[in-house]
């Protein structure tokens, strides 16, 4: 899955993260806390690496992301499904022809796909919605959308960034919902989010692990809720 | 991905890749504009080298093949040295004809400029004996040497001192237009990749989400690849069609403009221009892929 080795990262002359020791366990559910600035994203980007470490070593499903050339980046990024705070729309392509850009960019996009996107979309309840462009979507719906792209591929890992950060409640509960589910079928689910309520309310429904970023280094809050 | 799979990708096309980079409707029709002026400049470059070269071929071929023998001599003399210079051409290998200028013809070489009564047997004028060269020629140097010996007041111009410059000039004017098609496709090319490149960094967070959902570089360079080779063909293409039916309007050169050997083509020389869009497609094919993966590489 993935894996660090004393791994840093800082945008300056000082690490934002550093001493980063730890492997994500298959078909595990965590999440990752701590404040705003501490590095959480950061944290997410080197696990697909969008970042890779200044030092130490960072192995995302076996292959070591500071020696893999950019063709299997992009390959290890159709194994590994992102939930992005911003969602990363195309603003100009209808929803659904977002959900399945991963298909296209890989060239799996095939006729055959079309029932099992029109199941998608349904599952993440955007059926009607699925010929608006993003910018039309609400926050929700974008978080949804932005879900249900990072599923389609059949990803082993799934990393979402506060995809709850701009939503209701209720809309929370529900994205928590999909993420629970995808993790009954063995997905392995990292959460980066600040919204502590959030974590407790999955203490129902999944066991799930509190990652916390402190002074730079992430440590393991507790096996349980 | 290969060049050579980029340039089959770009022939079988893919309707989605084309989907996924938005339209940039200005810098789209400035580039086909712009490709369709280069080729338009480019179809009068090769027309002009195409002219200079037949120029620079026909004065070569057809002062190559004549030359003059001047005689002068004394009116005592001049019949027998006349006599003498043809019995040595006679005899000289690579020689198809000789025959002596008549009056009447050096009459109507200065007619221009001193008038129609001139009385041309009055003066003492050289006389002319104009040499017709078999394809293979003759040995210049020999038969100047046999000429000094048989008849001393000939003199040998075999045209070369003049004919050299104009083919020169001609063959440099040929030169010239070639440099300028040259020219041409260096400036599509580097036009292309501005292009190329602002809409790269147009389109950086269309290609930053390509990326993080999977794209291969070769993907993303294939869809600005594919965009810019078309627009580029097409262009070329307008600018090629516009050039080939301005050079046709053209009037036609005829005697009186002899120096003017057309700025044309003729037969299968038209065949040429039809070269140039898929020319200009091939530098576009270049630039933008070039662009396109430099660009990507600044990317993470």
């Amino acid at each position: 899955m993935i894996a660090m080795q004393d791994a840093a990262y800082g945008y300056g002359s000082e690490p934002l993260l550093s001493g980063l020791t730890l492997e994500l366990a298959p078909g595990s559910f965590y999440f990752l806390t701590g404040p705003s600035g501490a590095g959480k994203t950061t944290f997410l980007k080197l696990c697909y690496a969008e970042l890779l470490p200044t030092s130490g070593r960072v192995s995302l499903l076996g292959q070591d992301a500071g020696s893999i050339g950019r063709d299997e980046v992009a390959d290890l990024r159709a194994r590994i499904g992102v939930v992005h705070q911003d969602c990363q729309f195309l603003d100009h392509l209808p929803t659904e022809e977002n959900i399945s850009l991963p298909l296209t960019v890989t060239g799996r996009a095939t006729p055959a796909h079309q029932n099992d996107l029109a199941e998608l979309v349904a599952w993440v309840g955007l059926s009607a919605r699925a010929r608006a462009l993003p910018p039309e979507l609400s926050g929700g719906e974008r978080q949804r959308a932005a879900l249900a792209r990072a599923v389609i591929m059949d990803p082993e890992i799934i990393l979402a960034d506060e995809p709850t950060g701009n939503v209701d409640w209720e809309m929370s509960l529900r994205l928590l919902q999909l993420l629970v589910e995808l993790n009954r079928m063995g997905k392995t689910v990292l959460i980066a989010t600040h919204d502590l309520a959030l974590i407790r309310a999955a203490k129902s429904q999944v066991q799930a692990r509190v990652l916390r970023i402190k002074d730079g280094n992430v440590a393991i809050a507790g096996a349980d809720l | 991905m290969s060049v050579a799979g980029d340039a089959f990708a770009l022939l079988r096309g893919d309707v989605q890749a084309d989907r996924v980079v938005p339209r940039t409707g200005q810098a789209a029709r400035l580039s086909v504009l712009t490709s369709a002026a280069m080729a338009f400049l480019a179809v009068f470059a090769m027309a002009l080298s195409m002219a200079s070269g037949r120029l620079a071929d026909r004065w070569s071929s057809a002062l190559a093949q004549s030359s003059t023998i001047r005689i002068s001599a004394p009116a005592a003399e001049l019949e027998a040295q006349t006599w003498a210079v043809l019995t040595v051409l006679e005899q000289t290998p690579g020689i198809d004809s000789a025959r002596a200028i008549t009056e009447e013809e050096q009459r109507a070489l200065l007619t221009p400029w001193f008038g129609p009564e001139l009385p041309v047997e009055d003066l003492p004028v050289p006389r002319l004996i104009e040499i017709v060269e078999t394809p293979e020629g003759y040995d210049a140097d020999g038969l100047r040497q046999r000429l000094a010996a048989e008849a001393p007041g000939a003199v040998l111009d075999d045209h070369t001192r003049w004919r050299r410059p104009l083919v020169e000039a001609a063959g440099r004017l040929r030169l010239l237009g070639w440099i300028s098609l040259g020219l041409i496709a260096v400036a599509t090319g580097a036009m292309v990749t501005l292009a190329a490149q602002a809409a790269l960094s147009a389109n950086e967070q269309v290609i930053r989400v390509l990326r993080l959902v999977g794209a291969r570089d070769a993907y993303i360079a294939r869809a600005f690849v594919r965009r810019f080779t078309l627009r580029t063909l097409t262009g070329a293409a307008a600018g090629t069609a516009a050039g080939m039916v301005g050079i046709a309007l053209l009037p036609r050169a005829d005697a009186a403009a002899s120096f003017l050997t057309g700025l044309g083509y003729s037969g299968l020389a038209w065949l040429w221009p039809l070269m140039i869009p898929p020319l200009a497609a091939l530098v576009a094919f270049a630039a933008t892929r070039i662009a396109a993966f430099r660009t990507l590489r600044a990317l993470q």
